[in-house]
């Protein structure tokens, strides 16, 4: 965004020392908590898919570890005018020795929307792009339909592949690696779903050398055994560690810990589309209320009061987490400056409710889901004993995801725990996903499961997301967020830490965006 | 399981001068073992059905909760002064109490689901392996559909259906385990119905429920015992496993197994206590169920000498 | 006999198709692949565009109708996930589960058929009762809890094994084992005998009742007056006798555990089915559930048809085919 297309690109890692030339180190293990399910870089926009990609291919733009655009397979980018971007490409060349060209760019772009029963396809980031000019082999013009300020940040997510790969190549060639050809640091050698990848160093990446003749990288879904495996030595560095694990492995000499915050947000949705009873929110003797008393500010501000966010990221996170009153942590592009999380004021929420016409407090339902985020149930039940302590009595009900999710989706809860990750880094994502009034024709609110609607708020967003000035855009945005948050649109919780661990010897840089890359491992000097 | 107060009229039975029930409280006793098993479980029963008078907490309570005084080790104290003699879990439940409360869930759904499914099971396997043709087809591919089916997939739609509950976990449990049941008795019956006793009672024109209840039942039920009192473990674990799982009994209400579960997670860092003391809890109520499962199949079995 | 085959046969084609219909319906009813798989990025628009792609907005008897088409020619469907056919997706990870559920199923009849003789001869010896009390052991703590005992011990604290995983491979038969290496052996142990505590518990104790209740019927009483050595009796005569519990539950259990070693998989980060049958139930990844429910279907009638095979085999008593 702020980034003007100066190549300072592989600052981060040039920093770090080539490897050292110990025959053994050149093997390395890495053992990653989420299943890599294709080597399709366009079949599923999925952090284990593009996480392992992200070793293989790259990206015309790519990202920091915080986060933000930085050159990748270009060079640099620039409006040529209000609708057009142009982009200097780098001189690379894919693993099979053919040259990195703009033909390969476009190629890609008209690929990824033909990529068949996709369930999570990358054709939302090139559906802003309209037109594609190849201006000569190293530059290349992509042009959108409006003013489109987040398009390098739409292509820090479309990986690279080489346009000879020809018609429709498929899923299955990927996987075999006969298609699984990137510019990356490291060569595919081989896939055993459910197991494990292997890659191999590719000496003719453009960057700084990568620092291992050899990868495996195993995937060990089961928290405990990958803190095992991570413990006996079988694994040189795990991600996705444990919130139980971390004060063990921190105390371990053999080991080290390597953490950032996160782009994933934890907060509470409230259903506000009802106006009649909401169905999980009822008076304090279970009687069926006329009007649902989540519309009413006060009980939103009780309720987001009420929660010792403190003591969540302290006890159940146990420090892996940073309490939130936002979107995004700070030092982001749109963070709000102070805005931080109320202080715990339980006679204030009492208030609240009382003013609200609750003297004797609600009952409530809280619902959740037990496998996908961090903590999740547990996080859950701190919140019901919080409430519990204003005179709400809260039942909890916890489900997996997979039966969780179709609830949430057909606005079955009332109060329930949902997570975010915001893939651009900024707050226009969260804002027209999260809390922008679901209308399916402009493709906003699309996780709106509250139903929160505020013309206004949607006016600011829809200016500030075509507002092409940096500046002026972060502006909006700052002023649209501290909008949502004051009205309670949503109840922010954390934001979570991305933890690594590695054995001593190790440094590793830690991602904002979850992605676990072997080129970043490194052996410490 | 289901008959055990009338296991009579076996061929080999020796004479008949005290009421079967006798016979049976005066073999059972012959085992020192087996009647402390037996006063293990009536102590486990009562601390169970009493749990609610003695625990020192409602575990079941939210508002008796607190994290801050999660995750404590065993013998410290909370800010108000109570003792917390096994530690605490993440949620600050004491963990003596949750042991308590748990056992009656764990002992509810682990014999209650294993009764079920033993009564269905069986009376399906002995009717199969009687009656022949297109019934037992039916039954015994019924069985191995059922066997085919993981348990997750069962409390999952179970779960969708009727939503989260103890009984629901019951119900799942008995769907995924009388298939076993249905297996065992018929494999057992089939050997047993070409016996003579079997035919002398066929002979007799007496009923064919009369033959398959009084006379097959009796007769298959060693393996049936063996494998229901290891049932009504397994069920125990199943019902832990589905909590691993996620699948389980509602978190606000752990079972001894849910306890576990929870407790899995620290294992590695030290906390121990969190899932050894339930574990515990739950190998001497498996270890006691089967020291007088394992006595009463042998009194019961109609072909043992003793 | 052959009449009996093909009836048999005849039915396992309505159970799959049982099944394939409780599968289809009972997914349903749990929720939408949809609001599971589909990209939290995707607009409304997308959104509208996957489950039209997928077919999810076609009534459910019509998804049916469209997979009962696919099947009789041979073709399962696709994963959602992996977008590669459900059917060759489960064949390539069914050669780790076999082995490890094999494994399992050896170690619980060479462990604990000898010690269920052992108890069963002796069943007021201090070592028989130790037996029994310990086989308690077996079933009453739950696998997952076990299998990372098995870790700390020795994987973690001892080293002596490694933690996880499937290890180093070779090839038989085209198909890559990991018992023939010494490395994958090494992998192998630890998750067999996680799998095989139950059945060894199980064997156990079958062996032992069978040999309570055989040793005094008539024959053997004859057997040992005819001035047979115990070990002719024991491994002769006993033996057979109690071999057909045995049998039932050892056929049982092996395709149990093929089935649904889902536990011990996910905790030693094994590669096989019950791994990927976890992971499609959590996304509803209806075509591999579907798929690998008719492959396990298939297993249990084969192993039942075996198992009563072997029953006429082990004891001329049971007659097949009965008074149908």
């Amino acid at each position: 965004m702020r980034f003007k297309g100066v190549a300072i690109g592989s600052l981060l890692m040039a920093a770090v020392p080539v490897a050292a030339s110990n025959a053994l180190a050149q093997n390395v293990t890495v053992a990653v908590g989420a299943a890599v399910g294709s080597i399709d870089p366009h079949y599923y926009t999925l952090t284990p898919n593009t996480s392992l990609d992200a070793n293989v291919f790259e990206r015309l733009v790519e990202t920091d570890a915080q986060a933000r655009p930085m050159p990748g397979l270009a060079t640099s980018w620039k409006l040529v005018d209000d609708r057009t971007w142009e982009l200097k490409l780098r001189d690379a060349s894919f693993h099979d020795g053919t040259p990195f060209t703009a033909e390969d760019v476009a190629y890609t772009i008209a690929r990824v929307p033909t990529v068949v029963n996709s369930p999570g396809s990358f054709a939302i980031y090139t559906r802003p792009i309209t037109g594609v000019e190849i201006v000569d082999a190293h530059t290349i013009r992509l042009s959108t339909a409006n003013v489109y300020p987040l398009l390098p940040t739409d292509l820090a997510q479309l990986f690279i592949i080489p346009h000879k790969l020809g018609a429709n190549p498929t899923t299955e060639d990927f996987n075999s690696g006969k298609n699984a050809i990137g510019t990356g640091p490291y060569r595919f050698v081989s896939y055993k779903p459910g197991d494990r990848i292997e890659l191999e160093r590719n000496d003719g990446y453009w960057g700084t050398k990568p620092a291992w003749q050899h990868i495996t990288y195993r995937m060990i879904t089961n928290d405990a055994a990958r803190t095992a495996a991570m413990l006996s030595g079988d694994v040189a560095m795990i991600d996705q560690v444990p919130t139980a694990d971390i004060a063990r492995l921190r105390a371990d000499k053999g080991v080290s810990l390597w953490e950032t915050v996160s782009l994933r947000i934890i907060y509470l949705a409230l259903d506000q589309g009802r106006d009649g009873p909401t169905p999980f929110v009822t008076g304090p003797n279970g009687e069926i209320l006329a009007k649902n008393p989540l519309k009413d500010l006060r009980v939103r501000q009780a309720l987001s009061i009420a929660i010792n966010r403190p003591a969540i990221v302290q006890r159940v996170m146990e420090g892996a987490a940073i309490p939130s009153a936002q979107f995004l942590p700070p030092g982001s592009f749109s963070y709000v400056p102070g805005l931080v999380p109320p202080p715990t004021d339980i006679a204030k929420a009492k208030a609240l409710l009382a003013a609200a016409g609750f003297p004797n407090g609600l009952k409530i339902t809280l619902h959740g889901s037990n496998d996908r985020y961090l903590n999740d149930a547990k996080i859950v039940q701190a919140i019901g004993q919080m409430w519990t302590r204003i005179g709400v009595q809260t039942a909890v009900e916890t489900q997996p995801w997979s039966s969780y999710a179709g609830h949430a989706t057909k606005l079955e809860y009332s109060v329930f725990l949902q997570g975010w990750s915001i893939s651009s880094g900024e707050a226009s994502n969260p804002l027209r996903a999260l809390v922008a009034t679901f209308d399916a024709a402009k493709g906003r609110g699309t996780v709106n499961r509250g139903r929160y609607s505020n013309p206004a708020l949607d006016s600011l967003i829809d200016k500030a997301v075509s507002t092409a000035d940096d500046g002026a855009r972060e502006a909006l945005l700052i002023q649209a967020t501290r909008m949502a948050m004051d009205d309670v649109a949503i109840i922010p919780l954390h934001n979570q830490k991305n933890t690594w661990a590695t054995r001593a010897g190790f440094t590793y840089v830690p991602r904002a965006d979850e992605e676990t890359r072997a080129y970043d491992l490194r052996p410490a000097n | 399981m289901a008959v055990l107060e009338k296991p009579v009229a076996a061929p080999r039975a020796r004479p008949r001068e005290q009421s079967p029930f006798a016979r049976i409280a005066g073999d059972f006793a012959q085992s020192p073992v087996a009647i402390a098993g037996l006063v293990v479980i009536v102590v486990i029963i009562l601390l169970a059905v009493t749990a609610s008078l003695i625990a020192p907490q409602n575990p079941y309570d939210l508002a008796q909760l607190d994290i801050m005084d999660g995750r404590l080790p065993p013998g410290s104290s909370s800010a108000d002064g109570l003792t917390f003699w096994l530690g605490t879990d993440d949620q600050g439940r004491d963990m003596l109490s949750g042991i308590l409360y748990g056992l009656r869930i764990s002992l509810i759904v682990g014999a209650g689901s294993a009764l079920v499914a033993g009564l269905v099971g069986t009376s399906l396997g002995l009717t199969a392996a009687y009656a022949g043709g297109r019934v037992e087809a039916a039954i015994m591919r019924l069985v191995d559909l059922q066997l085919s089916f993981p348990a997750i997939l069962v409390a999952l739609m179970i779960l969708a259906a009727l939503g989260k509950g103890v009984v629901n976990v019951m119900l799942a449990l008995v769907i995924v385990e009388w298939a076993s049941y249905a297996r065992t008795a018929r494999g057992a019956a089939l050997a047993e119905r070409a016996r003579e006793y079997i035919e002398a009672a066929e002979c007799l024109a007496l009923p064919k429920w009369r033959v398959v209840f009084r006379h097959l039942l009796p007769n298959c039920l060693p393996p049936l015992i063996v494998i229901g009192t290891i049932q009504v473990a397994r069920a125990i674990a199943l019902e832990a496993t589905l909590s691993f799982l996620g699948l389980g009994v509602p978190i606000t209400e752990p079972s001894l197994g849910l306890l576990i579960a929870n407790g899995y997670q620290y294992m590695l860092s030290g906390k121990y206590w969190i899932s050894f003391y339930p574990g515990i809890a739950l190998l001497v109520t498996i270890m006691a169920i089967n020291l007088v499962g394992d006595q009463l199949r042998d009194v019961l079995n109609p072909r043992l000498q003793r | 006999m052959l009449l009996w085959f093909l009836r048999r046969l005849l039915q396992a084609m309505f159970v799959m198709l049982a099944m394939s219909l409780i599968v289809f319906i009972g997914l349903h009813a749990i929720g939408n692949p949809v609001d599971i798989l589909i990209s939290p990025e995707a607009d409304q628009a997308e959104r509208a565009r996957i489950i039209t792609q997928l077919g999810f907005d076609k009534p459910l008897w019509q998804q049916y109708a469209y997979f009962l088409q696919g099947a009789l020619h041979g073709d399962l469907g696709r994963s959602f996930v992996f977008n590669e056919p459900a059917l060759q997706l489960i064949l390539q990870r069914m050669p780790a589960t076999l082995e490890l559920a094999v494994t399992a199923v050896l170690l619980s009849v060479l462990v604990g058929l000898p010690l269920g003789l052992f108890a069963g001869l002796y069943p007021n010896s201090f070592a028989g009762r130790a037996v029994m009390a310990g086989s308690i052991l077996g079933f009453s703590l739950p696998g997952f809890w076990v299998g990372l005992m098995l870790i700390m011990v020795f994987a973690v604290s001892l080293g002596w094994l490694p933690s996880s995983g499937r290890g180093t491979t070779a090839a038989l038969f085209g198909v890559q084992w990991s018992f023939l290496t010494r490395d994958g052996l090494a992998h192998l142990v630890l998750p067999a005998l996680n799998l095989s505590l139950f059945n060894i518990s199980l064997v156990l104790r079958l062996a032992r009742a069978g040999v309570r209740e055989t040793m005094p019927l008539d024959y053997i009483r004859f057997a040992r007056a005819k001035g047979l050595s115990p070990t002719r009796v024991v491994f002769v005569h006993v033996l057979r006798n109690i071999l057909i519990p045995v049998v039932t539950v050892v056929g049982l259990e092996l395709g149990s555990t093929i089935a649904f070693s889902v536990v011990t998989e996910s905790v030693f980060a094994w590669p096989g089915m019950g791994k990927l049958i976890i992971d499609s139930i959590n996304v509803l990844d209806r075509p591999v559930i579907v798929a690998y429910l008719m492959i396990v279907v298939v297993m249990f009638v084969t192993i039942n048809l075996v198992v009563d095979l072997l029953y006429t085999a082990l004891d001329p008593r049971v007659r097949l085919g009965g008074r149908a």
